[in-house]
C-alpha cells in the first residue's frame, strides 16, 4: 500500500469540506477521483501532500515513497523571470530514470528556454508533468492536469500518463473532469462529495444511483453535468446539456 | 580607514543596499510590498522602547519588526486577510512607537533621523553591524535559495518535494527584520521598502533568471547608495532620501530602455 488515508476529516472553521475519508492507493493502480465543484478534491490533496491542515484521521505515507505532483494551475508572476529548463532544474531528488522519462514527455526541446509564463497551455502541461516525473516517483498525483486542454491534447495527455505507468510501475492518482476519459483510463473510480459517495471499478460505479444523482444519468455520452448541485438534483429538476 | 566619515556612511549604505536587493526580488515575486512596509513601520515602536529603556535600537527594532510580522502571518484567517492584519498591527504599533517616544525629553529632534535615516551619524560599530546583518541576509537566501524558488512559485508543488512552505516564509520573515533593522541608520523606516523594492524592480527587465536579477539588483542597489550619498554631498541634501531618489531615477532609465526595446525589437511569439 502506497497511501493510505484513515478517517479523514478536514474543516475550516465550521465548514466541513472532508468528512470521514478511507481510501488506499497500491502500486500500478490508477484511482481517479470525481466529484462537483466544491466537493473537497483538491482539498483530499492538499492533506496528502501536507499541505492542508488536517482535523482528524491519519495519512499512512511511508517517507520512502517517492511523490510526484501536477498542480491544478502554475500562476507565474510575470516580475519572476523563469525559463522552463530552470524551473526543472528546482527539483533537488532527481535520478537518471526520472530524467529519462521526463524527456519522452517534454518532446522537442525547443521552448525549454522560453519563459513559464509565455509557455502555451500544453507545453506548460507536458513541463509540469516532466517536473513531477523527475525523481522517478512511485505514485503520481495529478489534479485536474487537463485543465486548458482541448480534446485531442487531453486524449493524449492521458495516453502519455498510461505510458509512463507501464513502463515504471507508479501509481497514479487523478482528479478529473473528463468522465469518458476517467470510465476507459481507471481502475478504480471514486466519487467524492464531501464524503465518499461510492467507488469501485468505473463500471460499477457508473451504474450506482449515487453516481447518476451527482452527474445526471446521461453520462455515457461526451456531456457530462456537474453545473447543478446536490440539492437541485434532489428535487429532480431536469437537466439540459445546453 | 573607518575613521573617515565618509568612508563610515559609504560603507554603511553599500552594506545596506547589497542586503536589501536580493531579499527585495522575493518581496517583489511574491507582491509582499505591503507586508515589506508595515514591518518597517512597525520596527517604531521598537526603536521608542530602546530609547526608553536604553538598549540597542538595532536590537529593538529586530525584535518588535519579527514578533509583528510572526504574529500577522500566524493570526491570518478567512475573514481578514493578511494585507489587512498587516494595516493594523504595523501602524498600530508605529502610532504607540510615536506616543512613547513623546514621553522621552529631548527624543523628538532625533526623531527624524530614525524615519529618514542619517547616514553621516554611523559608528563604527554601526558599519558593523551593518556588514554583520548582510552577511546574515545573504547567507540565509543562498542556503535556502531554491526552496524559496519553489515556495514562491506554488507552494503545493513545494509542500509535495517534501519542503514545508511556512518555515521557508519564515525565513524571508527574518531576512526582513534583519534588513529593516540595519537599514534604520541610513534610509530610515520610512523609506527601506523603497531600498527593497527599486532595485529589483528595475532588474527585472535586465536579467532572464532569478539569480541574474537578484545580482542585477544589488548592483543597482550599491550604485544608487554609492551615487546618492555622493549627490547629498554636492547638493548638501538629505542623504537617505538621495538615494532613494537616485535609485528611482535608474529605475526610470531601466524602464524607458526596456520600453524602447520592446518597441523596436518585439519578441516574437513562435507557434
Amino acid at each position: 500500500m502506497l497511501i493510505e488515508v484513515q478517517s479523514l476529516n478536514v474543516h475550516y472553521g465550521n465548514k466541513k469540506v472532508l468528512e470521514n475519508i478511507n481510501l488506499s492507493v497500491s502500486s500500478g493502480e490508477i484511482v481517479t477521483i470525481v466529484g462537483p465543484n466544491g466537493s473537497g478534491k483538491t482539498t483530499l490533496f492538499k492533506a496528502i501532500i501536507g499541505s492542508a491542515p488536517i482535523t482528524s484521521g491519519k495519512i499512512i505515507m511511508s517517507p520512502s515513497v517517492k511523490v510526484g505532483y501536477v498542480p491544478q494551475v502554475l500562476n507565474v508572476d510575470r516580475s519572476l523571470p523563469l525559463t522552463a529548463e530552470r524551473f526543472l532544474s528546482l527539483v533537488n531528488n532527481r535520478n537518471d530514470q526520472g530524467l529519462l522519462r521526463a524527456k519522452q514527455i517534454l518532446g522537442s526541446e525547443d521552448y525549454l528556454s522560453t519563459q513559464i509564463s509565455s509557455l502555451s497551455g500544453g507545453q506548460l502541461q507536458r513541463v509540469l508533468l516532466a517536473r513531477a516525473l523527475l525523481n522517478d516517483p512511485d505514485v503520481l498525483l495529478l489534479d485536474e492536469a487537463t485543465r486548458g486542454l482541448d480534446q485531442p491534447g487531453s486524449a493524449e495527455f492521458y495516453k502519455k500518463i498510461e505510458e509512463v505507468r507501464e513502463s515504471s510501475g507508479c501509481a497514479v492518482l487523478m482528479i478529473s473532469h473528463d468522465l469518458h476519459v476517467v470510465m476507459s483510463a481507471s481502475n478504480r473510480v471514486i466519487c467524492l462529495n464531501g464524503h465518499i459517495c461510492c467507488q469501485g471499478k468505473p463500471q460499477s460505479v457508473a451504474s450506482s444511483p449515487e453516481y447518476r444523482d451527482l452527474f445526471g444519468s446521461n453520462i455515457d455520452g461526451t456531456f457530462a453535468l456537474y453545473q447543478h448541485n446536490h440539492k437541485e438534483n434532489k428535487n429532480r429538476i431536469s437537466h439540459s446539456n445546453a | 580607514m573607518l575613521d573617515d566619515f565618509m568612508v563610515r556612511a559609504t560603507l554603511a549604505g553599500v552594506g545596506v543596499s547589497l542586503a536589501a536587493a536580493p531579499l527585495g526580488c522575493f518581496v517583489v515575486w511574491r507582491r509582499m510590498a505591503y507586508f515589506g512596509e508595515a514591518t518597517a513601520h512597525a520596527a517604531l515602536l521598537g526603536i521608542s522602547l530602546s530609547l526608553m529603556f536604553e538598549f540597542s535600537v538595532f536590537a529593538g527594532a529586530l525584535f518588535v519588526s519579527v514578533i509583528m510580522a510572526t504574529a500577522v502571518t500566524i493570526g491570518q484567517g478567512r475573514s481578514l486577510f493578511l494585507d489587512t492584519l498587516l494595516g493594523v498591527a504595523g501602524h498600530s504599533c508605529m502610532a504607540l512607537g510615536l506616543i512613547i517616544v513623546s514621553f522621552i525629553s529631548g527624543v523628538r529632534i532625533e526623531l527624524m533621523a530614525y524615519l529618514i535615516g542619517d547616514i553621516l551619524a554611523v559608528s563604527k560599530t554601526d558599519v558593523l553591524l551593518i556588514w554583520f546583518g548582510l552577511g546574515l541576509v545573504l547567507l540565509l537566501l543562498i542556503w535556502r535559495w531554491s526552496a524559496l524558488l519553489l515556495c514562491t512559485l506554488n507552494e503545493d508543488l513545494a509542500a509535495a518535494s517534501g519542503l514545508y512552505p511556512k518555515r521557508e516564509n519564515f525565513v524571508l520573515t527574518i531576512a526582513l527584520a534583519v534588513v529593516v533593522a540595519v537599514g534604520i541608520k541610513v534610509v530610515g523606516v520610512l523609506l527601506i521598502i523603497s531600498l527593497l523594492i527599486i532595485p529589483a524592480a528595475s532588474s527585472r527587465s535586465l536579467g532572464s533568471t532569478p539569480e541574474k536579477m537578484a545580482i542585477f539588483a544589488s548592483l543597482i542597489g550599491a550604485l544608487s547608495a554609492i551615487l546618492g550619498f555622493n549627490a547629498s554631498y554636492v547638493f548638501d541634501t538629505p542623504t537617505g532620501p538621495s538615494i532613494v531618489c537616485v535609485a528611482s531615477l535608474i529605475f526610470l532609465f531601466t524602464l524607458t530602455f526596456s520600453l524602447l526595446k520592446e518597441h523596436f525589437h518585439p519578441r516574437i511569439k513562435i507557434k
